[in-house]
């Protein structure tokens, strides 16, 4: 079941937009905040809401990496391979975190705490190698640094986002 | 008309409508523009790249599929720019496609193929991997190979446009967009396969054709669909005597590309290993393989020892919705003259003798629709049945109608068919307010109160509608019979235009069976029995006496044997066990029970003699589709043991002694083109593969009761006692949902 406050949120997101299904990216963020992943329910409803076909819905889905139809970690680590952050040790952020979580791209630890994902651009370049951790991001990123961030998160077993 | 548009091509000067597109204009001067994604009567795509042309004036090459011509513009299709282009084009379509065409379905048919023949390269440039996905099941009856895909969006487009099912997506972006089904990893959908069928590459690949075959190596041969009453021309794809696929291969015939899930995969049953291979002959209680010399000796003897025994009004016949034209006039023509009895029917889908009596009676016998005139209509108005499922082509007809040229269609239905989105009033009635609903329309008897939900404000508003549209095709089922129908017609022909009708009936020749008289009161071309110059004119052909008293209709034939009337009864094709719900013990006072089928049925079962016939593919002859329109079944294959009803019928009449003269079907069908009122038809345009119109005229009786009349509520896959017997149309899950879902 979808929540009040989303389907609340749901009805002032349509309302900003003179064709209602330019609404669909923004409901699937909210949709995925509050459930963690776009379930088939989410699919429904918005493509109830903005009358389209629920297939419609699902193709914006595969088209925006950022959305999921399964759950992730609580924590969701996305690395930066692309270009600037291969130049400056990307590739070797992405396999340090695969070595220490145990995990390979697109899976998520028996826990549940983490997953992990190799992205492309997150438009951090001048920080590279960037990644982004659920909606925050971390630049400059060493093994070391890296280490320490995921004790950090480790430690933060509280609350749904990290806010340093 | 607006002033027509004169271009030139490569130098040939072209005079083209407004509005054409640059790449049909460039046709109809032979010059072939080669391109993947655009097809005729879908929407406009432009994903391929592969039609760019040049046009001076034009800064940057165009596509010629999404440009509509201008006055003076000057095109060249044969710049060397052009012809690097399209190797260009079709070097990034190879880049993932694994070039698997030796094993592939579609490799000898395939577009892409074709066009790197025409237009490639012969080398790439590329040397990195290949991008690979394992092929995905969509249904036991849909294949996705995703390396093949070549995201020409057709097979969304036809399904979303043509269909109105929505069962495709593109999924996730790049080189990595694919096709995805609307349940995860699954269809949901009609089934119908217009998708594989449109795809330009093997991409979509059929259930029951993949990996079977090279195209070349099977023979084709057109012929019409067995299953509904729409009358769809399909090729048959035959090897070594099986049937292999069935599609529109051509687009010819009233369909165009069009198949439902019937026409496309339910041909199966053709091969079926439960078909009837020998007579079969109840001995000591036991039906027991027999001769067919064995089987036929004895049911005639058997129906001679009745008939000198109980007279005429002993023996009944029930005919078939789905035998040919001939057969069903030399049915009838057997029973009248040679068995000597009226007592003939068959189960009657739609009242189309009451359209005809209505109609001869306006003196508009030319107000027939066809299926051309349904797609071509500005305003349609359909009053029962649920096309979708009953009569997929015309619902595609009237979807066409509505989304090319803004039809408006009205309904009037107690059931929320899926018609109703393309609809611009629709009107729900109370189960079974249909007829109350035309009563009302047509000024008979005014409409109560609970009618339709709204009220009855909604009726008057839709009477208010057809009064201001023309030309307007009304179709109808089973809802409306009797009187209703002649209401209808009277009041449908006060509307503005030239208003058509359509009665909406079953199988495949459910209307030809009625043409032909395979009815108590009735002679073929619907001239009633009680009209002597009518009878005089069958009996100086057939050179018979033919009884003067209506015989019985189905119902009372069966009350008859109840009764211990009726000794014997001869049933072609037909399965009236199931079809009428009768129990066990409703046949067992006969003597004689004779069934030709293709499989032992209900009815066969309880039968002295069953004899194999032949189906729709393995015999030629003419059948007729629920608008009138006449189109011939060729001979595709043989079934060894069986034999036409045609067959069967000359071998029981030479077995009474008859001399008939009939060498083929064909001396049947000129027999019926020169005696069958409404039937003069041109042999030839038949022969070519045409649908012919036909006009029947003539004044049969009333209907005798309301429950003659019953269409049987097909779905999609389901078509009689036949479907039971195809593996394609009960493998899939959608069979399964409750009747009418819509997908």
């Amino acid at each position: 079941m979808l929540s009040d406050r989303l389907k609340a949120k749901f009805d002032s997101v349509i309302a900003r937009y003179p064709l209602k299904r330019s609404a669909i990216v923004p409901l699937l963020l909210f949709a995925q905040d509050e459930i963690g992943y776009v379930s088939d329910e989410a699919v429904e409803e918005i493509a109830r809401r903005v009358g389209v076909n629920p297939i419609e819905v699902i193709e914006d889905i595969g088209y925006y990496s950022m959305l999921h139809r399964q759950p992730v970690g609580k924590f969701h680590l996305q690395v930066c391979t692309n270009i600037s952050c291969m130049l400056r040790g990307g590739e070797k952020i992405f396999e340090h975190c695969a070595k220490e979580l145990g995990i390979e791209h697109k899976q998520t630890t028996p826990d549940g705490l983490f997953s992990l994902e190799e992205v492309e651009c997150l438009g951090a370049c001048c920080g590279a190698p960037a990644m982004q951790v659920n909606y925050d991001f971390y630049e400059n990123v060493t093994p070391e640094k890296l280490d320490a961030l995921l004790a950090d998160l480790r430690k933060k077993d509280q609350g749904s986002r990290i806010k340093d | 008309m607006a002033e027509p548009i004169k271009l030139s091509i490569d130098g040939k000067p072209v005079t083209v409508p407004p509005g054409t597109l640059l790449i049909e204009a460039a046709k109809q001067v032979g010059i072939e523009v080669p391109s993947f994604c655009y097809y005729p009567g879908l929407s406009l795509q432009g994903a391929c790249r592969m039609c760019l042309v040049a046009i001076e004036k034009m800064p940057k090459l165009q596509t010629a599929c999404t440009t509509v011509v201008t006055n003076g513009m000057v095109v060249h299709t044969d710049t060397p720019e052009v012809a690097n282009t399209r190797k260009s084009m079709l070097e990034f379509l190879l880049t993932n496609h694994p070039l698997d065409c030796p094993v592939c379905d579609k490799g000898g048919e395939c577009e892409l193929q074709d066009a790197v023949f025409r237009y490639g390269a012969a080398e790439t440039r590329f040397l990195e991997g290949k991008l690979h996905e394992e092929e995905k099941k969509f249904s036991n009856l849909v294949y996705y190979d995703r390396p093949r895909c070549i995201l020409c969006f057709r097979c969304i487009r036809v399904c979303d446009e043509g269909m109105d099912v929505n069962a495709y997506g593109i999924g996730f972006r790049a080189a990595h967009s694919e096709i995805i089904p609307n349940r995860g990893e699954q269809l949901e959908c009609e089934e119908c396969g217009m998708c594989i069928d449109i795809c330009p590459v093997g991409a979509l690949t059929s259930g029951t054709y993949r990996y079977k075959t090279r195209p070349w190596e099977v023979t084709y041969t057109g012929t019409i669909c067995n299953h509904c009453g729409d009358g769809c021309r399909t090729t048959l794809s035959v090897r070594n005597n099986v049937v292999i696929r069935a599609n529109n291969r051509d687009h010819s015939g009233l369909n165009g590309e069009f198949l439902c899930v019937k026409g496309r995969f339910g041909w199966d049953f053709v091969n079926s290993e439960r078909r009837l291979k020998s007579p079969l002959l109840r001995k000591n209680g036991k039906q027991e393989e027999a001769s067919w010399e064995e089987a036929l000796t004895f049911t005639v003897e058997r129906l001679k020892t009745i008939l000198a025994e109980h007279g005429p009004g002993a023996v009944a016949v029930i005919g078939s919705n789905r035998t040919t034209n001939e057969e069903d006039y030399l049915l009838q023509r057997f029973a009248r003259t040679v068995l000597g009895t009226n007592d003939i029917d068959h189960h009657r889908t739609a009242d189309f003798s009451s359209l005809v009596r209505a109609l001869t009676e306006a003196g508009a016998t030319d107000r027939y629709a066809t299926i051309e005139d349904i797609s071509a209509a500005k305003s349609l108005l359909l009053i029962g049945n649920d096309p979708t499922h009953q009569h997929p082509l015309i619902a595609y007809q009237i979807r066409q109608a509505v989304r090319q040229h803004g039809a408006r269609l009205y309904i009037v239905n107690s059931r929320e068919i899926k018609l109703r989105r393309q609809s611009s009033q629709y009107l729900q009635v109370k189960p079974q307010g249909e007829a109350e609903a035309v009563r009302a329309l047509a000024g008979q008897a005014p409409a109560a109160q609970d009618l339709c939900a709204g009220g009855t404000g909604a009726l008057t508003a839709l009477a208010d509608a057809l009064k201001k549209e023309s030309d307007t095709v009304i179709l109808f089922g089973d809802e409306i019979q009797g009187q209703t129908v002649n209401d209808l017609v009277t009041c449908g022909l006060t509307l503005p235009g030239k208003t058509r009708f359509v009665a909406l009936g079953d199988y495949a020749n459910s209307r030809g069976a009625a043409d032909m008289g395979l009815l108590p009161d009735t002679l073929p071309g619907y001239q009633p029995l009680s009209n002597e110059k009518a009878r005089e004119r069958m009996e100086s052909a057939w050179a018979a006496k033919i009884p003067a008293a209506p015989g019985r209709n189905i119902r009372s034939i069966f009350e008859g044997i109840r009764a211990g009337e009726i000794k014997a009864l001869l049933v072609f094709g037909a399965n009236p066990v199931k079809t009428f719900g009768l129990d066990n013990a409703a046949l067992t006072g006969l003597q004689l029970l004779f069934v030709a089928e293709l499989f032992r049925t209900e009815t066969a079962e309880l039968a002295n003699v069953v004899v194999p016939a032949a189906s729709f593919a393995e015999k030629s002859g003419t059948v007729t589709n629920t608008c009138g329109e006449v189109q011939a079944l060729k001979r595709t294959m043989r079934q060894a043991g069986t034999r036409s009803d045609l067959e069967i019928l000359l071998a029981l009449a030479r077995l009474f002694g008859q001399r008939w003269t009939y060498q083929s079907p064909e001396d049947v069908l000129r027999e019926i083109i020169a005696l069958v009122p409404g039937y003069d038809i041109p042999l030839p345009s038949l022969l070519v593969g045409r649908a012919v119109p036909t006009h029947p005229e003539g004044r049969p009786p009333a209907l005798e009761r309301p429950d003659l009349v019953f269409s049987s509520r097909d779905s999609l896959f389901t078509s009689g006692t036949l479907s039971r017997y195809s593996w394609a149309l009960n493998s899939v899950d959608e069979a399964k949902k409750p009747y009418g879902h819509a997908f």
